[in-house]
């Protein structure tokens, strides 16, 4: 069932195009992330389905329901906001009880019941007494999550909650969070600048640049088939190689990769309606590898030598130059055991496999 | 500078700004008809002189001074939120000139203001009074309200707001419910220094009032009788202290409302 | 919010305040200018307009020695009251514990609060002929006759204002130099700068808007000040407002008032344009 359905939404802020035809649906019930650099529109886009900007042109659809003369109070979204806008002069128990003020249905008994299941759902039971400026950033964020979550909203929408913790807390929020959205079922709108987060946790992405959206789909498929090189470079880290589309006819398509010989590449890694010609190709650094003496894998091989050299303790990642090949690559290494790092300058060879190869569009 | 010889200056600057008020206790105890010195030994009649019967002119002066301070305070303040609040949360075409007219009387030699308003009141036949007075007030408090008030409005995220709104209020109860709370203690210290300011402005209640002088106006006609001047000064003993307390006051609530809000204190009002 | 109807709650909110600016401020302002092109009263002309208010202010020798002097007294009080200022700023922003700094200002602060009038007054008992300045040197031996230069005239016009608009001069300045990010000053002496050539290099440029401020805050009023030229300047430290009020309230001469007052109004402006224009440097480098 759709949820959220955006139809050609646009935003002007003066001169300033701030979204650029948003078309999007959302399913009931899904955790779904707008991830983009800082600036791209990912708050403006959230806060047009809350209801605090009105859109320009376009429609917002929630549930069914059109949007377009609803004020923010009578939409059945939540919000938890980027600064947790914890309100300063309540306590706990008195924040997350705010939006029930208007529920004449429950006495001050069923209300507690309420704000207490609230503050335990978040792990902060027996806190409801304590001021809001005595709280950590941790507990304001669960604070502003009981707080929506308590009006049993549609949609919960979230803006950069974990971009104020330190990693570690991060870390342990977003597994909490993801816990909490099977746990309650609620839609979920994560607005997120950090790739990393939106892969861990999100059903679908929606890959934002400039106000537009430039791809949408599931983490796995957008970190392995991203649609454009600006979006594989966005995610995670992308070699990009240069190519040439030698056959193109219907679903064969080879391309030869800097002058190593054509290969050849299934429909899914290649956009629609490639042509022949000259292109890029990207390939990430872990499916390309050192080619060790004894390992016995199989692949295309090319002659390359080590110029940089970073140890991650669990990985080491090598920058190195193939021949033909004017940028150096990136490569990943597990450090298994007996497996040696190589050092700077040390000629090697490089091991990659045709099939972790994306084609972008000409 | 080092550290030592400014702290130094300092602690001597401080007895320069203090030294006309400690003056004022001294005479207004001092036993003699002619302030100077050298002292004449204790007394507190001047003190009683002032709420003697015979006194009723300067109780008068007082009365209308009070009324006036009340009603400049109330009206200089709820003008002052209005802009407060348009030029922190909203942005409008013109708003650097608007806020600029507004804050104007800030840095307007008083006398203008004051002959200004004179020639319009004279000349539309509002005749001066009490009444005119204020109007003078209101305009030179406003700028001080607003100072004191901005800040309050700033310290509040909007997101706070946003949020209540988002929770299923309406921008009324919005405002009623959080806004108004947070902003309180800011509208309490800016009725308190309007008050303060109106109750001690001489120059334009000067020009503009008529036959009913403020408490000023008429310490400025006492000033030239010798024999009134030691009352003078035990009423202004009384007058410091009371401003004293309510510039405490008003620093606490600023204060308070800092810490209402979870911020830290970056300095006093102004 | 939806940037027009966001546009006009903010002209709404803002126009109780606005009207009565323009009601009570501009409105008048702008009656003075016009006050100042009619007729005087003991001189009717049959014109309606006439410029022989501003001829007279000119010729008469009486009113530019009145707004020289004026001018010459504030520049003094600003001078003396902001150079008096700065190290009193300085010290509580770089001296006082973060904790103190609010106790100081409020210190400074309080005597602001107290009757102009009375402090006005209580000048005059200290530099009068019995007061206090006198009779502690005499009583010291140090003089054997009370000093006479210090009260009715221009000096003792300068000590009062400048002790009046004290806390009008600190604030700013305080507040300029609070801004100055402190790594700034170390990255000074990193880069070799001793403690007095990083205050001249980066401290006092980073603080002139502030001080500026201050100069301007203290000049205009002062210019216009009325209290204390009648109470401690006697004859030689009257100032402009005295004549402005003698115009209006004794001689019952609008047109020649309103014409002294646009007169001081525009000199003050002039003035502050040309301060404006004289400190943009260190305007512009503020973000
Ligand atoms: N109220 C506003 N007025 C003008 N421009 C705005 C406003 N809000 C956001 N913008 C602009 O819209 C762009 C997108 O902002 P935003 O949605 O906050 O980006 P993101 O959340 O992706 O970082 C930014 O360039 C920002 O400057
Ligand atoms: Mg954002």
């Amino acid at each position: 069932m759709t949820m959220i359905t955006l139809q050609g939404v646009e935003k002007h802020y003066g001169d300033y195009h701030a979204l650029r035809g948003i078309n999007l649906d959302i399913q009931a019930g899904e955790f779904f992330s707008l991830l983009g650099p800082s600036g791209c529109g990912k708050t403006t886009l959230l806060r047009t389905i809350a209801g605090f900007e009105d859109v320009t042109d376009g429609t917002v659809t929630i549930d069914g329901q059109p949007m377009a003369n609803v004020p923010a109070n009578r939409r059945p979204t939540n919000m938890v906001f980027q600064s947790y806008a914890i309100f300063p002069h309540l306590n706990v128990a008195q924040n997350v009880a705010f939006g029930l003020r208007r529920r004449k249905d429950l006495n001050a008994a069923a209300r507690n019941t309420l704000v207490e299941d609230a503050l335990d759902m978040v792990g902060l039971d027996g806190y409801g007494k304590r001021a809001a400026h005595a709280l950590s950033g941790g507990q304001r964020q669960r604070v502003a999550l009981a707080r929506a979550l308590i009006l049993k909203p549609k949609v919960l929408l979230l803006d950069e909650p974990l971009s104020a913790l330190d990693k570690k807390l991060r870390e342990q929020m977003q597994s909490e969070l993801r816990r909490l959205q099977r746990q309650v079922g609620i839609t979920f709108i994560l607005v997120t600048h950090d790739q990393e987060e939106a892969l861990i946790m999100s059903d679908r992405i929606a890959v934002m640049f400039e106000g537009q959206i430039a791809q949408l789909a599931d983490p796995q498929t957008l970190y392995r088939r991203p649609i454009s090189r600006q979006v594989g470079e966005f995610i995670g880290v992308m070699n990009i190689l240069p190519a040439e589309v030698k056959i193109a006819v219907g679903a064969r398509i080879a391309v030869d990769v800097a002058g190593l010989g054509p290969v050849m590449l299934t429909p899914d890694q290649c956009p629609a309606g490639a042509k022949t010609g000259q292109t890029h190709v990207g390939i990430r650094p872990e499916t390309m590898a050192i080619a060790f003496e004894n390992d016995t894998d199989t692949g295309n091989l090319i002659d390359g030598q080590v110029e940089e050299v970073a140890y991650y303790g669990d990985m080491t990642y090598y920058d190195v130059r193939l021949q033909n090949i004017e940028r150096p690559v990136t490569i990943s290494m597990k450090n298994l055991v007996g497996r040696h790092v190589l050092q700077r300058g040390e000629k090697t060879k490089v091991r990659w496999d045709e099939r972790s190869l994306v084609l972008f569009k000409q | 500078m080092s550290g030592r010889s400014l702290r130094i200056y300092a602690f001597v600057y401080l007895v320069f700004l203090y030294a006309p008020i400690a003056l004022l206790p001294i005479f207004a105890f001092n036993d003699g008809t002619i302030i100077a010195f050298p002292l004449q030994g204790g007394t507190t009649r001047w003190f009683t002189e002032l709420f003697a019967a015979r006194s009723t002119a300067l109780h008068e002066s007082v009365i209308n001074s009070l009324i006036v301070a009340s009603i400049t305070a109330v009206f200089s303040t709820l003008l002052g939120i209005c802009a407060a609040r348009a030029a922190t949360r909203y942005r409008f075409p013109a708003q650097r000139g608007i806020m600029g007219l507004i804050m104007l009387p800030l840095v307007l030699p008083e006398i203008i203001v004051a002959v200004s308003l004179l020639i319009v009141f004279m000349n539309v036949g509002l005749g001066i009074s009490l009444w005119t007075v204020i109007m003078g007030h209101v305009l030179i408090c406003t700028p001080f309200c607003i100072a004191i008030l901005n800040s309050s409005f700033q310290n509040l995220d909007p997101a706070i707001e946003e949020a209540a709104h988002d929770l299923g209020e309406t921008q009324w109860n919005t405002f009623r419910l959080i806004t108004l709370p947070l902003v309180m203690p800011g509208i309490i210290s800016s009725l308190l220094i309007s008050f303060t300011i109106s109750l001690d402005e001489f120059i334009i209640a000067f020009f503009l009032s008529g036959t009913d002088p403020t408490l000023p106006v008429y310490l400025w006609s006492q000033l030239r009788f010798p024999q009134r001047l030691p009352v003078v000064m035990a009423l202004g003993t009384i007058l410091v202290v009371l401003s004293i307390l309510i510039l405490i006051l008003a620093e606490t609530m600023r204060r308070y409302g800092l810490r209402r809000a979870g911020l830290k204190d970056k300095g006093g009002f102004l | 919010m939806p940037s027009d109807t966001h546009t006009i709650k903010g002209l709404k909110l803002v126009s109780p305040p606005l009207l009565y600016a323009v009601l009570l401020l501009a409105g008048p302002l702008g009656m003075i200018l016009l006050f100042s092109f009619l007729p005087q009263p003991d001189n009717p002309t049959e014109a309606t307009f006439t410029l022989s208010n501003y001829a007279e202010a000119f010729n008469d020798p009486i009113y530019p020695e009145l707004l020289r002097r004026s001018l010459l007294i504030s520049g003094a009080v600003t001078v003396v009251t902001v150079l008096l200022a700065f190290p009193i700023a300085y010290f509580i922003s770089f001296h006082v514990s973060p904790r103190h700094k609010s106790l100081w200002l409020f210190l400074i602060t309080i005597p602001f609060w107290t009757s102009y009038l009375i402090r006005v007054f209580l000048w005059k008992v200290i530099l009068g002929f019995n007061g206090v300045v006198n009779s502690s040197l005499m009583g010291l031996g140090l003089i054997e006759t009370p000093l006479q230069f210090i009260l009715y005239n221009p000096t003792a016009v300068v000590i009062t204002l400048a002790h009046a608009f004290a806390p009008f001069a600190i604030l700013p300045i305080f507040v300029a130099l609070e801004k100055i990010d402190r790594s700034l000053l170390e990255a000074s002496r990193d880069l070799g700068e001793n403690r007095l050539t990083t205050f001249i290099r980066v401290t006092l440029p980073l603080a002139m808007p502030g001080v500026l401020a201050s100069i301007l805050i203290v000049f205009i009023p002062t210019v216009g000040d009325y209290v204390t030229p009648e109470q401690v300047g006697g004859p030689g430290g009257t100032m402009i407002a005295n004549m402005i009020q003698l115009q209006f309230m004794r001689l019952d001469n609008q047109p020649m008032g309103a014409t002294l007052s646009v007169l001081t109004m525009a000199s003050v402006t002039v003035i502050a344009l040309i301060l404006l224009v004289l400190n943009r440097p260190f305007l512009r480098t503020q973000r």
